[in-house]
Formats: structure tokens, C-alpha cells, sequence
């Protein structure tokens, strides 16, 4: 076309022309424009080829039916009820690099998540971030991701995000903003920053900090507040206490024979989880064959906790404690071990556990650890340091670095100094970069009241949540999938965030932010924090390298030689009196808290967090690890307890077992504070206390996690106080008369003698390796068949290389239930959100789900199990066969096979499957409709629509991938390639996936273990996806094993 | 034994205790005329009657109930219901199973009895033919909605298409859809094909136009001569003999959806016997039930006698001891085998209270117990009896069916996927508004076809020749 602008003009008027006409009458004027002299004389110019055929009627209409499709796109829009608006469709010429349609990239990028960053490799499909994978080469992630970090990208698309600058919920825009702060700005700069306060979470980003501190050094009066909910207090001031610094602990779980636990919860939370979980998995695993099985050896975890946490349920031995009798069981342990100071545990309390635990550790010094929780007091935190230094454990398995975070201490303090000059009037202009102080504020805190005082409030975060509407400024906070930051892993090594999209809305990070504020001047992120790096390398005389640098640290994900070397620390002196000794305190020495008393603990929620996530509907739908509660939370308690209270399950909702239960709601009263919460009985919690989740209750959350109309769960904060932020005592507890709608996914927990997750201690395995397998064996004998026949009437199908023959298998000793596998299957296929009613249904649509079991009573459960059931992908699987339109069949390289378009919904397959893996879409369950929702869906998988079956696909997706990338290279494709997203983001790889045709693949080598078995084997459903049975390696002093 | 003759032939009271219609189950008091009159009015000439126009008021708001239903299910979907992961089937395939199940006694009256010669077959056959019409009909809607895609239910028939696929045969299923549409066909054609010479008598006593054309045209040609009479007894028989192995053969395949099945209590070799039985059982239930009303409504006592009422009651009392039977047989099984599973299932069904044991136990009353009290003969000849029993014989099946299918499905091999299934409001509703089609289907039947058989009846009647009843 050489004249576009005449071929513009001439549509345009042809556009006047067709007028607003549709259908029919569309295309019949199309047809008389078709023989108006004007067209002809367009078409003649522009098409001069095809202009002959035109006096013809006949090949008339055939060139309308050619041109039709080029006219539409030429922007005549038959479809519309006005013809599309002329618009210049300019594909690439210079596309970017390497972008192929079709062909995700993986941009290498970290996110900051409980005060320690992670780096990720996040996948991208033409432009859009969809996924999010670990980055094998950082070392807070080794591959692996958290929950938090697989559903951080549905965040990123948050339909409820702030899309604009807001003033008092009107619409404003940036340059508003810095209009109106200016004065203030101004006044505060003549006052030195003396009326100027910043409010903070945890900042682990470097250049973050070097931005406020520069800011500090401007306005020298001005104040920097950190306030976090799920803070560290007790182990800063602990380590103050002991050390004489604030100093950090870095633990390596892979010199560890021995741990034990106080509270702590350091495989599913905390900085550094993915790496603990990991090493100490590996220290875990038992991978001999059967003559070697007698020397197999594992290390052993003691906990000491509450309620029931996923770190508890691996653990060898868990003591079930309640909150300050865990303070009195470290001293015991304490003393034992030859720290005078740390007094008496009362006589014969626990006596067993102390002496073989103490014993235990004291022969293995320098190969022990001891960590206690951040729930625990100082003095645990105090007791856990002297008996690692005791024990010769420092400088092997745990080390001590400087703090990553740039601002450790008292983050209640620092509320606290906030508060009362908020309430004496000298704050004059408060900034607040993210975080929710409103809403999690402790209760005896009145900030919201104090907050009032402040003349400007400037609130920057992601959603306008509850601080957003005390405040006057709004400010739309950037994700980090589309801004640049920094971040410092667990160990301090440091990484760059770099964005994988241009922010979707108005939205500016809080660097940008605090270079408003700092010179009134609009930076990008890119070059705030290319400055810092950039000064830093010409600190250390390697600024000629610096744009190498930083492309490499782009590209990997990780900057070399960051990581913070571990430090020489001791003991200070007369840190013992810090003991403060003498009679603990007087509740824990009894045994019991007085009748009508109890405690209460305040726990992390295992997936909404502090409440930040509460608006995210991956993390809200998932089911809790222990309790598998899902859209809420309730009143933990024990089975003794329970009773005592006169709580029981109540009536069913509909799903039963697999839904909900309407739960009697109790009141718990505090302080004067009460709060009524639905009750919910957890086997193997304490007796006497109860523990809640926070980040419920949420009041302005979005759509998702609460408005004032409808809110998820209780607010677990309003009983929070600052003094007794974790752990309080005096609780007394009331039921009432009313229920509540728990939903659980499942909420039975015994096995029920059919032994699903097999389970030996190490000893037996010892004298049987091949236990696991045994009651197939058996069977076969009686049968009088040979081992590994299949017992079928069809001719086995012939799966011999160079096919492949895909196969899972999964460890359930390194399972721990974390169930970051279930958020990432659910991003990469597309899976959708129900809602708490149609989980209570029975009706959520997880593919992957992990069912915990306990072993033993549920008054008294011995041991906790979880298992990752997807699909089997069985060989003669109950579900191909009684479809009635073969929409499930069998691959040629063993998957089972769900075809979408066929399934017309006659639900037999979900009911022939005796693993109940498959799920249905009773409804239509999938977002079709929310635009910004539609960019994280996965381009390669299916969204599927009403009526229609799904179910795990071995992520056929990617399999298919490699296959094509394989083909086309001529190479087959190596072990590791393809890997299913739950496997990609197990932190202890307890999924392996593979070719079991291939010997050296890691999921043949698994198989061949006499830990190998298949579930429900008797039903000769021959699964594909199978398990390596649980061992434990319980103390045989404290149970006979 | 009645007298003959029949100006002498008194009318037997309304309950009476006697038989007038002796062995041969011949109507007391009846000539060829007044049988023909008296069924032939019930059509044609009768006006009709404030009783029938109520019921049928009735049954069709039941109906415009199912069409609302109907209407909302294909809207919303099919998460209406209360089926959930582990239940994914339940009042949808209850309903199913119980309907198809009652049809089988009208086969088994009609085809069955006919190649057994039984004479008694004849004033009830009509009805129970026509009840079983109508109830594969109600039951064929359900597989149709219980899709979570209806609109391609037409993909479980082999059809030549595009794809060149054949629906899965190895599906029970596929096989339901041979079988439901097989026996609908067939009973449709021995149902219509028998009604024949009655709609040519109503068509030649027609007393208006329109009615002579229309069962004219529905009489296809009948003229009452020897060659047609001839023909139709040979068709009529073949027909016979096809629709005979229907009645074991459809809730056989029926019964295979859920012996196919691995899940526990499903997978039984003993469920295609047993689930035969059932549905006789019901079925005769339903017969029962439809015969009493007719017979008082429209003054059919000589020819539905208490005799005929008292046989069906045996037949009952008969298929209710077979139902026992699988019951036991069952429960003994499950414990002899001593699969953990398959014991599992059946103790919890009988002792599971907080789940499904309580309606085991009353389905057990209704289908072990209470048909029970047939023994006593003077019972047995009681209507108002004989309607209670099969109203809980009915209820009992249907809750039989509902036990099968929660109790396998809700606790199955892995405790971890076990759930509970509850019904909605719209579960309940489709299950009445299929009610409503059915009854509005038998009104419409009883009020304009022929709802006795004249030709066989007459057969009956001393005096006619020609090849004995029931060949």
C-alpha cells in the first residue's frame, strides 16, 4: 500500500458510508458500496491485479468474501455497532529480542518476603509475567519457591490494586501529589525534618536504605519507624542480650545429626526456610538399596510447640507444650546441659523428654543446633545461643552474620515512640511506605486514634487497605514484578529485582516515592537503583565494569560475593543474669494454668501471613497444612480442650468431611478485649490454650479478603497486645450459642487401617528394608504370582525406548506439607478460585491436593503424615474405561489424558476413581470476564468452562515443550528438563518427575528403592505416580521404636 | 364361581372379599358389548369429571416445577444440585435407576405374562404398558440433565461424524443409551401395536368428526379381518418375545454402571439379579398403585378385580423377599470376603448414624418388613393395604438407590476424600417436577386412549373362539 493516508481517507468515508449498520444490512451496504463507483475506483488503486475481475457479479461476490476478512482488519468491523474505529496496526518491524509468540522467556528477578528475598526466574509469555519459578543459582531459593512467592504473581493482577494517586477516595493524579506536599515538604526541610516521620516494614533492599538514610542525613530531626506485625523482638533483643550485638543467625541443616526446636518453625517460615528445608531434607532422605539398608542413617528433629506446625509434624519427637511452658522445658533442657542459671524445671515434669534430649545433643556437639522460635521469649532465644556456644556448634552448624535487615531491633518500641509523638502532636507529616499499621496495630495501641492528630498522612501501598483510608494520600505502590529494587537474601547475598512489565497502572515503587520526597524530583526506579550499585562498585574501584556487572547480575539473578561473612561472636559477659533467676514464671511451673484460664498464642497464618495476602484468592481457597481450613480461620484447640469446653464438631455443611462444618462459635475473652471465633479441634495441640491465625478479619481488603460488609475469618490482632505480642496468659473462654461455617478440605484424619502413607522408623527399616512393599508381596505370593506381573486380560502396552514412559515419585519422608506445589500447579494450569461456599460444597479444584493423616488417636496422635496425591496416571486406570464419549484416554507415553472439548460431564471417571483426584466444574468457576485476571493465565494450558472435567496432566504442557525443543535439535531429552510445577518448586524435592524408561533418571533410581510403593496397589489400578515410604528416626529412649 | 349368563351376573361390591371372576379371571357380569361399551365410554363419551381435571391441575404444576428447574439447571449448571467431589452422582441417577426400574413390570405384565399365557394380564396390561412409557420417559430426562454439558449429549450416540469417533463402548454408559432407548422403542411399538384394535374400535364409535379422524389415523387401517387379527397375533407375539429378555436385560445394563465399577458395595456380580428384582418389585409397586385409583375413578372393578389386585400382591411379596435376599447376600459377602474397604462400606451403612445408616434401616423396613403383612390374605385383598405398602415399597427403592450410590461414593478407599453429600432445594424439585411429568403423561393417557385392552379382555369372555388368550 503505497499511499496509506489516501487509503485512510478513502476508509474513512467509506466507513460514513456503512454507517452504523449490522448484520444483514452490514453486509448488504458493504455489497452496494461494493458497486458504487467510488469503491471500484479505491479497489482499482489499490488492488490493481484484482481490479479485473470486477465487472463480473459473480467473482463480485467472491471478492467481497476474500476481502471481507482484510477489510475488517483494515478497521471496517462488521461485529460491532459502530465500525471500528481506523487505527494503524504496526506489527514489529524490530521485535524485541528473542521474543517468540508461543515461547515463554524467564527473567531472573527477587522478591522480598518476611524480611529476607528470594530470587526468582519468573516466566514470561509475550510480555506478561505468568509464573513464577526459584532461581537455582541464589541461595535463599536453590530452585525452589514458597507459597507466598508462586502466588505473589495473581497479586501483581489483582483486580482490587490501586490504579491511581487518590486523595480522600478522589482520583488524583502524581503531579497532584508533589503539588500539594510541596509546602510541607518545604516547611519540614526549614525544620530539619523535625515534623517528618517514615513508617516502614522491614527494609532488606540496599539501596532502600541508602535512600533513607540519605534522607536522614538531610532532615536530621526526622525519624525512621519500622513496625511489623510478625516482627523479631525477642531475637534481636536476645541477640543484644547475648552477644552484645545485634547479630543473625545462619543455620546449616547439613552438618546437623541433632535438632532441636523451640517453637520454631524453620521449614515452612522464616528467612532462609527454602534452603533449611532443603539441607536438612538431604540429611533426611534415605535413598540405599536393600543391602545397604542397614546403615542407612538420618538425623532427628525434637519440637517443642503448641499448636501443630508443619516443621512439628516432620519432626522425631514433637512435645506439645503450651506457650510459657516451652520456656520452662529450654531451661530444663538447659540445666541438663550444665547452664546452672537456668533453674529447676519443676521435679518429674517431662523428666524423660529432658534427659534424652539433653543427652542426645551432648553427644553430638558440633553437630547439634538448637533454634528457638520467634514466638519465644528472649530468654529462649538467650538459652538456645549459650547452648549452641556450649555445644560447639558455632561455626558449624550455625554461624552468625550481621543483620540483614537495616534496621534490626524493637520493632514495638519503635510503634510505641511512633504512637506517643503522634499523640503529643509532633508529628506533622507521617509517611507510610506499605505495610497495614492500622489494621495490625496491637490492641492496647490506639494508633488509629493517635493517627487522626497528624495533619498530612501519606499511606504507599499496593491496595487502599484499612491505613489507606485513615490516611489522606493514597499512593499506588508498583509490585515487584514491575519495579526495580534490591534485595538481601537470608545470608545477605544480594540480588536486583528487576520488573517484567511496565507497571500496569499509575502505580511507582518506594524508591521513586522517597526520591519525591526527598527532592521533589521524579526518578525511575532503574536509575535510583543503578545508582546505588554503581556507587558501590566505585567504591571498591570497579566502576569500568559496571555495566558488565550489571547485566550479569540481571541475567543470574544473584550478585556474586554478597553474601555476609559469618562473624566471630561471644558470649558477653554476666549474660546469665539475664536468666533472671529464680522461680520461672509462677503459671508455667504448674501444670495446668488455674481452671477457668487458659492461653492464647498468636500464630502466622501458614497462607495468608500477616493479612497481606488476604485479598489473594490462591492463598485464601488454600487449605491450611495441619488443619486444612480454608477461607478463614478458627479458635485451634485440642481434642481435651474441646471437651472441656463443650465444643464438637458441629453439623456438616455440605460437603461433609470434605466441605465444612457449621462450628459453635466461642468468645474469647482477653484484657477486657473479647472476640468471638468459630472453634476448631486440631489433634496433637496442647491442652489448656488456644492458638489463632492473624490476618483475618480484614475490613478493606478487596473483593477477596474483606470489605466492612463481608469479612473472612475474625480479626485475630484485636486481642494482640503489645507486650504480649505472641503469647498471652488469662484467656478465658466461653462458648456460645452461635455457629459459624468452618470450610476444611479434610477434616478426617485417620487412616482407618488403610495404611495410604506407609511409615517405619528407621530401625525397622534397618531389619526390613522393603516394608513398604510388603503386604503387595504378599498378596502375590498368595496369588501365586511372581512379583512386578501385571494382572491384566489386555496386552500390556508397549512402552520400550526410545519412547518415553513418564513417571512421578514422591518422598513423603521430605514432604512437609508446605503445599507451595498445590499454588504452583494451580498458576501454571489455570486453575480457578471457588469461594468459601463452594469449598464448603466439596467443590474446590485443586489438582494437587496434600492430605495429612495422623497416626495414633486423635486425642493422642504419635505421628503426623502428609501426602501429595495427583493423579496416578494409572496404567489401567478405572476412569478411561467408563467414559462414555473417550474423553479420557491413554497416552502413548502413559499419561492419562483429559480432553477438554469432549468431556460432556457424566462425572463417572471422578466417581470410578478411588484416588478422588479428578475435579469438576460444577459451575463456572473460571474468570472469564476480569480483564486484568486474564493476564496471568498460563497460554498453554486450557481454561476450562462449565461441565467439564479436569485433573492433574503431568503438566503435559511442558512435556510437550521439551518434546518439540528435543525433536527439533535431534537430541533426546535429558533427565531434569521437563519439570511438572510442583516438582519445580518443592523446596526438598520430594516430587521427582522423569522418564522411567531412562536407567540414570532420578525417578527410575527412586523407584528402585525398597522404599517404593504404590498406593492402593491391590486395586490394580498400576499408577504411574508413586511413593517412597515415610521413615522416622525416633530417640529409643523416649519411645520404644 | 359366577353364574353365567349376563342378566344374572350380580356386580360385585367395591372391596369384596370374593372373587367373581373365578380362575379364568373372566369380568363378572360382562358381554362382548359391555366391555367394549364400557371402556370405549370412559373415552369417548364420559365428560370429563372435576376428580381427573384437579389431578391433572395438579400434576401440572409439577410440571411447570420441572420446566423451571429444567430451565435454571441449563443456565446456572449442574452445581444447582448437592453433588459434590466425592458425590458426584446422586438424586440425578437415583431418580434415573428408580424410574427405569418401575418400568419393568409393565414389560414384564405385558411381554412376560403374555408368553406365560397369564390370563390376568389382560385388564392391567394396557396400564402397566403405558406406565412404563412414561416412566422411561421421566427416567431418560435424567441422564440428559445430570451432564455437566447436556447440549452434547448426542456424542454417547454412534453417529456418523466429523471426528470419526465412536462413543466408548467399553462404558456402561454407552451401554445405558442402547439399552434405555432399545427398551423405550420396543415398548413403545408393543404398547401401540396392542392398542391398535382398541383405537379402531373407539375410531368406529366415535361420536364427532374429529375424534373418528383421529384414532382413525392412529387405528392405521384396521378393519377386523381375519388376515389383520391374524397378522397382529403374530407381530403381537414376536413383539412379546422381544420385549421379554428386555425386562431382565435394560436394568441389567442399568445396574452395570455401578458394577463396572471399582468403588466399594458397587462392585457386585450380584447386582444385575438383584437390581432386577428391585425394579420388578418397584414396579409392581407402581402398578399397584395406578391400578387402585383407575379402577375406582373409573368403575373398573369386574375388570382390575381383587384378584388381580391380590396375584400382583404376591408377585410383590415375591421380588420383596428377592430384594431381601440381595440384601443379605450382600451384607454376609462383604463380611466372608474380608476386604477391609468393601466391609467397611457395608458396616457404615448400617451403623454409620451421623452419615447414611438411618435411611438404610428405613429403606430396609419399607422393602424387608413391611411387604410382610401381604402374607395375610385378608390384608392382601385390602385396597387401602395395598396402597400404603406400595407407596413405602416406593419410597423404600428409591431411598435403596439413594443408599447405593451415597454410601459407596461419600467413604471410599482413601479417608482423605471422604465427604458427605446433602440435597438442595433443587435437587427435591426435579425429582417432583419428573413426578409431574409422569402423572401428567398418565392422565392424558387415561383420559384419551384405551385404558383397558377390549380385544384381550373379550378374548376373555366365554364364547370366544379363535386362538386361546394370552398366544
Amino acid at each position: 500500500m503505497n499511499n496509506r493516508k489516501d487509503l485512510d481517507a478513502k476508509l474513512s468515508a467509506i466507513e460514513g458510508r456503512l454507517g452504523s449498520a449490522q448484520g444483514k444490512r452490514y453486509w448488504r451496504s458493504l455489497e452496494e458500496l461494493a458497486e458504487s463507483e467510488a469503491f471500484q475506483e479505491l479497489l482499482r488503486g489499490e488492488f490493481p491485479q484484482q481490479a479485473d475481475v470486477w465487472p463480473d457479479s459473480l467473482s463480485r461476490r467472491k471478492f467481497l468474501t476474500l476481502m471481507g476478512a482484510s477489510l475488517a482488519l483494515a478497521g471496517l468491523g462488521g461485529c460491532g455497532v459502530q465500525p471500528a474505529p481506523s487505527r494503524e496496526l504496526v506489527p514489529y518491524v524490530d521485535s524485541p529480542e528473542e521474543v517468540v509468540p508461543g515461547r515463554p522467556l524467564f527473567f531472573a528477578t527477587t522478591m522480598t518476603h518476611a524480611g529476607a528475598g528470594v530470587g526468582l526466574l519468573v516466566e514470561s509469555h509475550m510480555g506478561r509475567p505468568t509464573k513464577v519459578e526459584g532461581n537455582p543459582d541464589h541461595p535463599g531459593s536453590r530452585g525452589a519457591t514458597d507459597l507466598y512467592h508462586q502466588a505473589s504473581v495473581l497479586t501483581l493482577y489483582d483486580p482490587d490494586r490501586a490504579q491511581t494517586v487518590t486523595c480522600a477516595g478522589q482520583t488524583r493524579t502524581w503531579g497532584e501529589f508533589l503539588a500539594a506536599i510541596r509546602a510541607a515538604l518545604r516547611k519540614q526541610r526549614d525544620r530539619r525534618g523535625a515534623g517528618l516521620r517514615l513508617l516502614t516494614e522491614t527494609v532488606v533492599s540496599p539501596t532502600l536504605v541508602r535512600q533513607i538514610e540519605d534522607l536522614l542525613q538531610d532532615l536530621p530531626e526526622a525519624q525512621w519507624h519500622v513496625w511489623e506485625p510478625l516482627h523479631r523482638d525477642a531475637a534481636w533483643g536476645a541477640a543484644q542480650t547475648a552477644f552484645g550485638e545485634p547479630v543473625q543467625a545462619v543455620y546449616d541443616f547439613t552438618k546437623a545429626d541433632v535438632v532441636l526446636s523451640w517453637d520454631a518453625d524453620f521449614l515452612q517460615c522464616g528467612p532462609g526456610n527454602l534452603p533449611y528445608a532443603a539441607d536438612f531434607m538431604a540429611r533426611r532422605r534415605v535413598r540405599t538399596t536393600v543391602p545397604d539398608a542397614a546403615g542407612a542413617a538420618m538425623n532427628r528433629l525434637y519440637v517443642a510447640e503448641t499448636a501443630v506446625t508443619c516443621t512439628g509434624a516432620k519432626a522425631d519427637h514433637r512435645l506439645p507444650l503450651w506457650g510459657s511452658q516451652i520456656e520452662v522445658f529450654a531451661r530444663g533442657v538447659a540445666r541438663r546441659l550444665g547452664i546452672a542459671a537456668a533453674g529447676e524445671a519443676p521435679a518429674l515434669w517431662q523428666e524423660k523428654w529432658i534427659a534424652a534430649v539433653a543427652k542426645d545433643l551432648d553427644a553430638h556437639r558440633g553437630r547439634s543446633l538448637i533454634l528457638a522460635g520467634d514466638r519465644q521469649p528472649a530468654v529462649v532465644h538467650l538459652l538456645a545461643h549459650a547452648l549452641n556456644d556450649r555445644l560447639g556448634n558455632v561455626g558449624h552448624t550455625v554461624n552468625y552474620i550481621a543483620p540483614i535487615d537495616a534496621r534490626p531491633g524493637q520493632r514495638t518500641q519503635s510503634l510505641r515512640d511512633l504512637d506517643r509523638e503522634m499523640e503529643q502532636g509532633r508529628v506533622e507529616m507521617l509517611v507510610i511506605l506499605g505495610g497495614n499499621p492500622v489494621y495490625t496495630a496491637p490492641a492496647d495501641v490506639d494508633f488509629v486514634g493517635h493517627l487522626q492528630k497528624v495533619p498530612l498522612r501519606v499511606h504507599h501501598s499496593l491496595v487502599a487497605d484499612e491505613t489507606s483510608y485513615r490516611c489522606h494520600w493514597h499512593l499506588p505502590e508498583a509490585h515487584y514484578l514491575e519495579a526495580w529494587s534490591d534485595a538481601r537474601a537470608y545470608d545477605g547475598t544480594a540480588s536486583i529485582v528487576q520488573p517484567l512489565i511496565e507497571p500496569l497502572y499509575q502505580a511507582r515503587s518506594a524508591h521513586e516515592v522517597l526520591a519525591l520526597l526527598a527532592g521533589l524530583q521524579e526518578t525511575p526506579g532503574r536509575q535510583i537503583v543503578r545508582e546505588y550499585w554503581r556507587k558501590r562498585a566505585a567504591a571498591r574501584r570497579e566502576e569500568a565494569d559496571f555495566e558488565p556487572f550489571w547485566h550479569t547480575a540481571l541475567h543470574n539473578g544473584v550478585i556474586p560475593d554478597t553474601a555476609f561473612k559469618p562473624k566471630p561472636v561471644k558470649l558477653t559477659e554476666g549474660w546469665e543474669k539475664h536468666l533472671s533467676p529464680g522461680a520461672p514464671a509462677p503459671l508455667a511451673a504448674r501444670h495446668a494454668p488455674p481452671d477457668d484460664e487458659m492461653e492464647i498464642e498468636f500464630l502466622a497464618d501458614p497462607t495468608i501471613y500477616d493479612g497481606s495476602f488476604a485479598n489473594n484468592g490462591w492463598l485464601q481457597e488454600l487449605p491450611k497444612p495441619l488443619t486444612k481450613l480454608a477461607w478463614g480461620n478458627a479458635a485451634l484447640m485440642s481434642p481435651t480442650t474441646a471437651k472441656l469446653l463443650g465444643v464438637e464438631l458441629g453439623r456438616y455443611a455440605h460437603g461433609g468431611e470434605h466441605g465444612g462444618y457449621f462450628m459453635p462459635v466461642v468468645e474469647l475473652l482477653l484484657d477486657g478485649r473479647s472476640l468471638p471465633a468459630p472453634a476448631w479441634i486440631m489433634p496433637g495441640h496442647a491442652d489448656r490454650t488456644i492458638s489463632v491465625y492473624l490476618g483475618h478479619g480484614r475490613e478493606r481488603a478487596g473483593r477477596v479478603g474483606g470489605s466492612p460488609q463481608q469479612s473472612v475469618g475474625f480479626n485475630a490482632y484485636r486481642l494482640r497486645t503489645a507486650d504480649h505480642p505472641w503469647l498471652a496468659v488469662g484467656l478465658k473462654v466461653r462458648r456460645t450459642d452461635g455457629t459459624e461455617l468452618v470450610a476444611c478440605t479434610q477434616e478426617h484424619q485417620l487412616m482407618e487401617n488403610r495404611d495410604p502413607v506407609r511409615a517405619a522408623t528407621l530401625a525397622e527399616y534397618h531389619d526390613r528394608p522393603r516394608f513398604a512393599s510388603e503386604p503387595e508381596r504378599e498378596k502375590q505370593r498368595e496369588e501365586g504370582h511372581a512379583g512386578g506381573e501385571a494382572v491384566t486380560l489386555y496386552k500390556p502396552f508397549d512402552y520400550a525406548p526410545p519412547k518415553h514412559k513418564w513417571g512421578m515419585l514422591i518422598d513423603l519422608t521430605a514432604c512437609l506439607g508446605c503445599q507451595a506445589c498445590v499454588v504452583a500447579c494451580q498458576a501454571e494450569n489455570n486453575i480457578p478460585v471457588v469461594g468459601k461456599e463452594q469449598v464448603a460444597a466439596g467443590r474446590e479444584m485443586h489438582w494437587l491436593r496434600i492430605d495429612r493423616y495422623i497416626a495414633g488417636t486423635e486425642d493422642d496422635p504419635r505421628e503426623f503424615h502428609f501426602q501429595p496425591v495427583p493423579c496416578m496416571h494409572c496404567e489401567n486406570a478405572p476412569c478411561e474405561y467408563v467414559c462414555p464419549v473417550a474423553a479420557t484416554v491413554h497416552s502413548a507415553e502413559g499419561l492419562n489424558d483429559q480432553i477438554y472439548q469432549r468431556c460432556v460431564g457424566t462425572r463417572f471417571c471422578s466417581n470410578n476413581c478411588p484416588y478422588k483426584v479428578r475435579r469438576f466444574n460444577f459451575f463456572a468457576y473460571a474468570d472469564f470476564t476480569t480483564p486484568s485476571r486474564r493476564l496471568q493465565y498460563n497460554p498453554d494450558v486450557t481454561v476450562r468452562s462449565r461441565g467439564v472435567m479436569e485433573k492433574c496432566t503431568y503438566c503435559v504442557q511442558r512435556i510437550r515443550h521439551a518434546e518439540i525443543d528435543a525433536e527439533k535439535e535431534g537430541r533426546p531429552i535429558a533427565d531434569g528438563e521437563v519439570l511438572t510445577a510442583c516438582q519445580a518448586v518443592c523446596p526438598t524435592q520430594a516430587i521427582v518427575f522423569g522418564d522411567i524408561n531412562d536407567p540414570q533418571s532420578k525417578v527410575k533410581q527412586g523407584t528402585d528403592s525398597p522404599l517404593h510403593y504404590a498406593l492402593l496397589a491391590d486395586l490394580n489400578t498400576q499408577p504411574r505416580t508413586t511413593y517412597l515410604a515415610a521413615l522416622r528416626n525416633p530417640n529409643p529412649e523416649i519411645e520404644v521404636p | 364361581m359366577a353364574t353365567s349368563g349376563p342378566a344374572a351376573a350380580s356386580e360385585p361390591v367395591g372391596g369384596a372379599e370374593h372373587s367373581s371372576a373365578g380362575a379364568d379371571y373372566v369380568p363378572a357380569g360382562h358381554d362382548f358389548r359391555s366391555v367394549t361399551e364400557t371402556v370405549s365410554d370412559l373415552v369417548l363419551t364420559r365428560p370429563t369429571g372435576p376428580a381427573w381435571l384437579g389431578m391433572f391441575g395438579f400434576s401440572h404444576v409439577l410440571l411447570l416445577v420441572f420446566l423451571v428447574v429444567v430451565a435454571y439447571l441449563l443456565f446456572r449448571g449442574v452445581g444447582i444440585w448437592g453433588i459434590d467431589i466425592p458425590v458426584a452422582w446422586c438424586f440425578a441417577i437415583t431418580s434415573f435407576v428408580w424410574w427405569i426400574g418401575i418400568g419393568h413390570a409393565g414389560t414384564l405384565i405385558s411381554a412376560f405374562l403374555l408368553l406365560m399365557h397369564q390370563k390376568w394380564r389382560t385388564s392391567i396390561n394396557r396400564i402397566a404398558e403405558a406406565m412404563t412409557i412414561f416412566a422411561v420417559m421421566c427416567a431418560g430426562l435424567f441422564p440428559l440433565l445430570h451432564l455437566g454439558r447436556p447440549w452434547f449429549f448426542y456424542w454417547l450416540l454412534p453417529y456418523p461424524n466429523t471426528m470419526s469417533l465412536w462413543p466408548q463402548f467399553r462404558s456402561a454408559l454407552v451401554w445405558d443409551v442402547f439399552a434405555v432407548s432399545t427398551y423405550f422403542t420396543v415398548s413403545l411399538l408393543f404398547w401401540y401395536m396392542g392398542m391398535i384394535p382398541d383405537l379402531a374400535t373407539l375410531r368406529d364409535r366415535a361420536t364427532n368428526r374429529l375424534t373418528q379422524m383421529v384414532y382413525g389415523m392412529l387405528a392405521l387401517g384396521w378393519r377386523n379381518s381375519a388376515r389383520h387379527w391374524h397378522r397382529f397375533e403374530m407381530a403381537y407375539l414376536l413383539l412379546g418375545g422381544l420385549a421379554t429378555p428386555l425386562v431382565i436385560s435394560v436394568h441389567s445394563v442399568v445396574s452395570s454402571d455401578f458394577a463396572i465399577s471399582l468403588m466399594p458395595a458397587w462392585h457386585e456380580t450380584v447386582f444385575p439379579p438383584y437390581f432386577v428384582a428391585g425394579a420388578i418389585f418397584s414396579g409392581f409397586a407402581m402398578v399397584i398403585l395406578l391400578c387402585i385409583p383407575v379402577r375406582h375413578f373409573y368403575h373398573l372393578k369386574e375388570f382390575i378385580t381383587i384378584d388381580h389386585l391380590d396375584v400382583m400382591a404376591k408377585l410383590l411379596l415375591t421380588t420383596s423377599f428377592l430384594t431381601s435376599y440381595g440384601y443379605l447376600s450382600e451384607q454376609f459377602l462383604s463380611w466372608y470376603a474380608g476386604e477391609t474397604v468393601e466391609h467397611y462400606t457395608y458396616w457404615n451403612r448400617l451403623t454409620g448414624f451421623g452419615q447414611y445408616a438411618t435411611i438404610t434401616w428405613i429403606l430396609f423396613t419399607c422393602n424387608s418388613i413391611v411387604p410382610q403383612i401381604l402374607w395375610i390374605r385378608r390384608l392382601r385383598r385390602k385396597e387401602v393395604v395395598l396402597f400404603v405398602v406400595s407407596l413405602l415399597v416406593l419410597t423404600g427403592m428409591w431411598l435403596e438407590r439413594y443408599m447405593i450410590i451415597t454410601t459407596s461414593l461419600h467413604r471410599d478407599y482413601l479417608p482423605s476424600a471422604w465427604g458427605m453429600f446433602a440435597p438442595t432445594i433443587w435437587d427435591i424439585l426435579t425429582y417432583l417436577g419428573s413426578l409431574g411429568v409422569f402423572l401428567a403423561a398418565f392422565l392424558l393417557f387415561a383420559r384419551f386412549l384405551p385404558i383397558l385392552s377390549m380385544s384381550e379382555t373379550r378374548a376373555l369372555l366365554p364364547g370366544a373362539h379363535g386362538p386361546e388368550v394370552g398366544r
